[in-house]
């Protein structure tokens, strides 16, 4: 039984996407909270100091003589560009700066959930990690965390440098081949949380998504209990996972309890409770998984998975069945 | 201090002189300056000539590079579009920001300082003129064919800051991304060409009298730009060569699974990439100090402040590289620096836009084309400071890093701060270029859907970042809400091009170009010296100089420059000519004999770009063979050149006589020299900073390297290579065969070391292609074979004058420059020999 996220999958895939209000403004976690704070106080202050500059400029090109003759010397140039500058300036950067030691992800204190997340072309692995580090539980393209739990990314590349971030959540941190980062997110309700590839990594970098699902506690542990293999009932589906080794797929997927153990792509296990498919950029349902599996092709040009064109509609239809129930 | 050179400054009394100048002088100088005819113009070298095709050469790439904005920003006007395809967008997107930043805007401003300098500072030229043809012919020829490359589908598509490992061979195995590293290869030659020639321009060519605090602001932002590119461009030209080696030969310097490390390329890159925004920024904000005054009638306000504040930008630019790299993982401490070096750099820009509205408030702005355009440039590059502030915040910036927020930014403040100022200066000094200025009412329609066009396409990408779109996608998915704002963009983007075709429009219709014959004249009143009259020559006879707006204070000053009451009304020699003077003061102090029109610098810039392009496309017989015809083309443009005239010394005017020839450190050659050298040097050093990164980066790679002690045979031939070109410029006081031999000697003995270095290290084992180390440790060693390479061929070219007793004695300057340049390759050679085995130990 798969653990209730919140909505319908389709629905709550649609409700990530949504870009209103900015997600950069609208945090959800004490990892962006103290950002956006820092982004309105610089809009505001910002806007503040161009109305005066453009008020300067308007003295400048339509003031009366009296008033331009105040503005027109060293003296305003020692108030505008250097006084008014270094002041304020210092102000921010103190404030800068103790955010940065702040927010920056520490060494892990036993606290934290961690995960390790590694960068491919152009999706991403999860790999659930526990208290010592070591791997518990592999996911692909969507990580769920339980609500007001600090979590610790260990962030990877296996191949060029791409950089994650889910604005809501926290800022962005750079995947870069043979080095480890860390970035902290914490999600303080439940939700699903948009995410992408910000750093240009060729191809589909157009097309990266992730996706973050917060659960409450106790949702979130159902969730973890409903992590092992599903069986197989009905018999079209049986023909569908007898498919999915014969037809190749199983060179490069893996779906734990089975024969099919390839590597190069997305773990399969649990594809069926996904929200979306091909890196967060289509909602998860039986259409768009036969669609996906047929000619990803033409929705994703560049992926990494070869079209199926070749398979018939009933082969499609059990694989799909097939894969549908892998929750 | 009164005098600088010995030189008395009472004798510019002597001017303006009174007795009429003959007839005939003005005849001659038309002669000797004349440009050739017909097919002959590619010969020409003149900066007049120079200049407006460099700057037309620019503009034209600034329309090809926005003709691709517009294609992506139909592309991005609705979701899920096919416009462009995927590929063809991640190529359009990497050559836009490429050919914006290495085709258009470098040499837009460079070539601006081409055509306007020698006439600010009234020389007849600047002091390199077949440099600057060259310089401008391998830009023209190698950026177009870089250009072509998206036509067959193999343009550069990994972003134009180009990170690998996606550049590599492994994820980009064509050789689009070696017409990148190639066509790039052009900008940063003809760059460093170019500011060889600006900064012995501007210190050495000035009009007599006009100290260093005379110079127009211009003139200011030109050396401070050549200065930065002289540091800075030195980190891209290794970046560029090692990525090439690496790709080429599989040396791994990024490959972090041998031990290379991708950071080193976000170092190297940024390191030049940011002060490349103000390399960009501050010539353009010298354009802006210098129309401003003319705009508001008032002297600038705060000239002393505005110098200061271009200093204090390139000094602060070098510290601001690794804002590009918050979200890499680096220490708080670390982003904390760079964090608090990218706000302070936003003083001096805050001290020179307060310097320009001071300037408006005490003057009568009057709102013509160049003054809208100054005035628009001040809103946008105040806005997009505004959000470079906010970014330099670091937990902002890793919000906004890569997000739509940071494409705004930028082209606010480049567009503020570089694109705008150059339609001002367009207008402003075409009048000086042209019979016909531009229209006075177009212009206005100009401004207003530039001014408007850019807002409505910029502002809204503000939000889209802050929504979470990240920049250099080729699409998004619809239901996002960033339907709206990539709309209202694309409007904007094609209002703004709307701005440009009615600019193309006017030009098309009041350009007349006919340098030396006659000009619109100083319409807009600029009290500055290129409003003299002039003509091919520049002026007829060099100014002094007395204030910083010589036109504002001596009324009859054209009039008595035009009939030769100057400095040098003629030419003294019956040929190319120009005073040289000094430094601080600008005393006159000698004659330069210039070259005049070539055709081997157009050959050698062929050449080259057939051996970059031949080498892209793996010719490589070709490509070598080119290679040697530049080689070639290039000495035989300069055997032309370093030969004295039998005069000692000529009247410049007002009974005063200078030497038409010098050797030694106070003359321009010289001064190239060490300019040159200081690239060299910055190269190497970035080679070494790239060997101790890995080192410290990639610990577990690191092999002990052979003992340092059992490096002797080496230094000890480094230092005789060293000793002996010291010693060849005393010798040659003894004769021209000794002094030759030592330069033989040297060179010989630098290339030994080069040889016995490379054995030493493959003996001990090291392969270039094991590890980062030895790749970065191999990279000195190719460094200081090409070096000693040079330092060969200017050996046998210095015998070969000998040969033909082209040898001047006691002193030569042909001697003195290649004794310069061996004593660096010696110097280069006992660094890179000591430093990679003294490093270990030093860890």
């Amino acid at each position: 039984m798969r653990a209730d996220p919140p909505g319908r999958a389709d629905a709550g895939f649609a409700r990530a996407l949504e870009g209103w209000p900015p997600p950069v403004l609208d945090p959800a976690g004490p990892y962006s909270e103290p950002v956006t704070l820092l982004a309105w106080a610089l809009f505001i202050g910002g806007t503040i100091v161009l109305v005066v500059v453009l008020a300067a400029l308007s003295v400048a090109l339509f003031g009366s003589s009296g008033l331009k003759r105040r503005l027109g010397g060293e003296k305003a140039i020692w108030i505008g560009g250097i006084a008014f500058p270094v002041v304020v300036l210092t102000g921010l950067l103190i404030w800068g700066l103790s955010l940065t030691s702040h927010l920056a992800a520490g060494k892990p204190t036993g606290q934290e959930m961690r995960v390790r997340i590694v960068g491919e072309m152009w999706w991403w692995r999860v790999h659930y990690l526990d208290r010592q580090g070591r791997e518990t539980v592999r996911d692909a393209n969507e990580l769920h965390i339980p609500t007001g739990m600090p979590v610790m990314l260990e962030l990877q590349s296996a191949d060029v440098i791409h950089s994650f971030w889910v604005p809501r959540l926290g800022g962005k941190m750079d995947m870069i081949p043979g080095r480890t980062n860390r970035l902290m997110i914490q999600a303080d309700r439940p939700g699903i949380y948009k995410g992408q590839c910000a750093e240009y990594c060729g191809g589909p970098h157009a097309l990266m998504g992730f996706l973050v699902i917060a659960h409450t506690p106790e949702d979130f542990a159902r969730w973890k209990a409903s992590r092992r293999p599903a069986p197989i009932v009905d018999p079209v589906a049986r023909r569908g996972a007898a498919l999915f080794e014969t037809s190749g797929c199983a060179a490069c997927h893996v779906i734990r309890g089975t024969r099919a153990q390839g590597l190069a792509g997305p773990d399969l296990t649990h594809v069926g409770s996904r929200h979306s498919l091909g890196a967060g950029i289509l909602p998860n349902n039986p259409g768009t998984l036969a669609g996906w599996i047929a000619d990803s092709q033409a929705i994703k040009p560049g992926n990494r998975m070869p079209p199926y064109r070749q398979l018939g509609a009933e082969d499609l239809n059990a694989l799909t069945r097939y894969l549908a129930g892998r929750q | 201090m009164r005098s600088e050179t010995g030189f008395d400054p009472e004798l510019y009394a002597r001017f303006p002189t009174r007795e009429p100048r003959p007839a005939e002088e003005k005849d001659e100088l038309q002669r000797i300056w004349c440009a050739p005819k017909g097919w002959e113009y590619l010969t020409v070298v003149n900066n007049n000539y120079i200049g407006i095709y460099y700057l037309g050469t620019a503009f034209l790439f600034f329309l090809l590079a926005g003709v691709l904005a517009l294609l992506m920003r139909v592309q991005l006007a609705a979701p899920l579009l096919d416009v462009l395809p995927q590929a063809t967008y991640n190529q359009v997107f990497t050559m836009h920001g490429t050919v914006m930043m290495f085709l258009f805007a470098v040499p837009a401003v460079e070539a601006a300082g081409v055509l306007l300098l020698p006439q600010m500072l009234s020389a007849r030229d600047l002091p390199f003129p077949r440099l600057s043809a060259y310089a401008f012919w391998a830009y023209a020829v190698g950026g177009l064919c870089f250009f072509a490359s998206l036509f067959v589908g193999l343009a550069p598509d990994g972003g134009w800051f180009m990170y690998p490992p996606l550049t590599s061979k492994a994820y980009s195995p064509g050789i689009n991304t070696d017409f990148w590293l190639l066509g790039i290869g052009f900008i940063e030659i003809s760059a460093i060409a170019g500011a060889i020639e600006i900064i012995v321009g501007v210190l050495r060519h000035r009009a007599p009298g006009m100290s260093l605090d005379k110079m127009p602001i211009f003139a200011w932002s030109m050396l401070v730009f050549a200065v930065m590119i002289v540091i800075a461009f030195p980190s891209v030209i290794l970046g560029t060569l090692l990525l090439e080696i690496e790709r080429a030969f599989n040396w791994p310097f990024f490959d972090a699974t041998r031990g290379g490390d991708p950071m080193l390329w976000q170092h190297l890159f940024w390191f030049f990439g940011h002060p490349e925004v103000y390399i960009i920024f501050l010539p353009a904000a010298g354009l802006m100090s210098m129309i401003i005054p003319t705009v508001a009638r008032a002297e600038l306000v705060g000239y002393r402040l505005i110098v200061l504040a271009m200093v204090a930008t390139g000094f602060i630019s070098f510290g601001v590289w690794a804002h590009h790299m918050f979200t890499t993982g680096m220490p708080p401490m670390t982003t904390g620096f760079f964090s608090a070096a990218s706000m302070a750099v936003s003083v001096p820009a805050g001290i020179q836009v307060f310097s320009w509205i001071a300037t408006l408030a005490i003057g009568k702005p009057r709102f013509n084309a160049p003054g809208l355009f100054v005035m628009g440039s001040i809103v946008i590059f105040v806005t997009g400071g505004l959000t470079g502030v906010m970014v330099a915040l670091v937990p902002f910036d890793w919000q906004a890093h890569d997000s739509y927020f940071i494409v705004a930014h930028l082209h606010y403040v480049l567009m503020g701060g570089m694109v705008f100022p150059l339609f001002a200066a367009f207008y402003y000094w075409i009048p000086m270029v042209s019979r016909r200025a531009m229209s006075e009412r177009i212009g206005k329609w100009v401004f207003a859907l530039m001014f408007i066009g850019m807002n409505v396409a910029f502002m809204p990408m503000h939000l889209a970042g802050l929504m979470g779109m990240p920049r250099r996608i080729y699409t998004y998915l619809p239901g996002q809400g960033w339907e709206l704002p990539n709309l209202i963009s694309t409007v904007g983007a094609l209002m703004l091009a709307a701005g440009v075709v009615l600019f193309l429009i006017d030009l098309a219709r009041n350009f007349r170009l006919s340098p030396g014959g006659g000009n619109a004249g100083n319409i807009y009143g600029g009290g500055t010296l290129e409003w003299l009259p002039t003509e091919l020559y520049s002026t007829r006879s060099i100014p002094v100089v007395t204030s910083r707006e010589p036109l504002w204070y001596d009324p009859n000053l054209a009039e008595n420059v035009e009939q030769g009451r100057y400095f040098l009304p003629r030419s003294a020699t019956g040929l190319r000519e120009t005073l040289v003077t000094s430094p601080l003061l600008a005393e006159p102090q000698y004659l330069q004999i210039m070259p005049g029109p070539s055709p081997w610098p157009f050959a050698a810039a062929i050449f080259t770009a057939g051996f970059f392009l031949a080498l892209t496309v793996q010719a490589y017989g070709f490509g070598l063979t080119s290679g040697v015809l530049a080689v070639i083309a290039v000495l035989r443009w300069m055997w032309d050149t370093d030969r004295p005239v039998a005069m000692e010394g000529v009247d410049i005017g007002g009974d005063i006589r200078v030497p038409t020839y010098m050797t030694g450190p106070a003359t321009h050659g010289w001064w190239a020299m060490i300019t040159l050298l200081v690239v060299l040097g910055m190269i190497f050093v970035m080679a070494l900073f790239s060997n101790a990164f890995l080192w410290s980066n990639q610990p577990a790679f690191w092999a002990s390297p052979p003992a340092p002690a059992d490096a002797w045979p080496i230094l000890a031939l480094e230092l005789l290579g060293l000793s002996a070109a010291l010693g060849a410029r005393p010798l040659l006081r003894r004769g021209v065969l000794a002094s030759t031999g030592a330069i033989i000697v040297a060179a010989a003995a630098l290339a030994a070391a080069v040889v016995v270095d490379y054995r030493q290290w493959t003996a001990a084992g090291f392969l270039p292609e094991a590890s980062g180390q030895t790749a970065s440790l191999f990279a000195l060693q190719a460094l200081q074979a090409m070096v000693v390479l040079i330092a060969i061929l200017m050996a046998g070219y210095m015998a070969a004058r000998a040969l033909r007793g082209l040898v001047t004695r006691p002193s030569n300057n042909t001697l003195d420059l290649t004794a310069l340049f061996l004593a660096y390759a010696g110097g280069q050679g006992i660094a890179g020999t000591l430093f990679p085995r003294l490093l270990d130990i030093a860890g």
